[in-house]
């Protein structure tokens, strides 16, 4: 019974966390704030479904059939799994779409670190002189 | 009633993946649409095993989800590394010395 109750607490939060990362891929208005979302709220949320999971496999168990003890390691090995391969993989699109050259977001009327030599407009001109601005990466 | 609640929580889960597929249909960059799939697809190999865990038959299913993971995130460097290297860059500079691969 009260490995029953963890395990509906552990898929609640995980769900919650997934509508989470959900919302954050679908209304952030850039792409690495999509990614941000998306990375950590998929990972957590995974981790916690598939702890949820291994414990209501567990709570079955029986020495009849004790196989089901590699069952509930599969289910783990999974979840370690993600945990390595998602930042993993979030980092590496991360790094190509940088490569690519996509634009973060900026604040209306400032100049990202990308369109740094791109033409700019009067106002951007004289927004951007007044205050100082990032130096371009190199 | 357990079997209740995870026939709830895959529904639900079911249901949650459809505005990442907005994602990918709308998404601006092609990464974006990357980054939409890989979700989908971590959500799918835990899909997997709450179907398992449902019939009743998570042996069977869990070896599924390891695969699809594995798959999932071989899929997703391989895009990533793609698009890394075909198409053309924004700017000069980012083009550097990082991408010897």
């Amino acid at each position: 019974m009260i490995i029953d109750i963890l395990s509906i607490l552990l898929m609640a939060s995980g769900l919650l966390f997934f509508l989470g990362a959900v919302v954050g891929i679908v209304r952030f208005p850039d792409f690495y704030t999509r990614m941000h979302a998306a990375g950590k709220g998929d990972t957590l949320s995974t981790m916690l479904i598939t702890g949820a999971m291994a414990l209501q496999v567990l709570h079955h168990f029986d020495w009849a059939h004790w196989t089901s003890l590699f069952v509930v390691v599969k289910i783990m090995a999974i979840g370690v799994l993600i945990m390595l391969t998602s930042p993993t993989s979030t980092h590496a699109l991360m790094q190509a779409g940088f490569d690519d050259g996509i634009e973060p977001v900026t604040r209306p009327g400032k100049r990202g670190i990308r369109n740094l030599d791109a033409s700019v407009t009067q106002d951007d001109e004289a927004d951007a002189s007044e205050g100082q601005d990032q130096p371009g990466i190199s | 009633m357990m079997e209740t609640f995870f026939i709830c929580a895959g529904i639900a889960l079911l249901l949650m993946m459809a505005p990442v597929f907005y994602r990918i249909i709308v998404g601006p960059t092609a990464i974006d649409r990357i980054v939409a799939v890989n979700v989908i697809g971590t959500k799918t190999a835990v899909l997997l095993i709450i179907i398992g865990v449902i019939f009743d038959n998570v042996a069977m299913f869990v070896d599924f989800a390891l695969a699809y993971a594995l798959l999932n995130f071989i899929g997703s460097l391989a895009a990533a590394r793609y698009f890394n290297k075909t198409r053309p860059v924004y700017s000069a500079d980012a083009a550097g010395e990082e991408k010897v691969s």
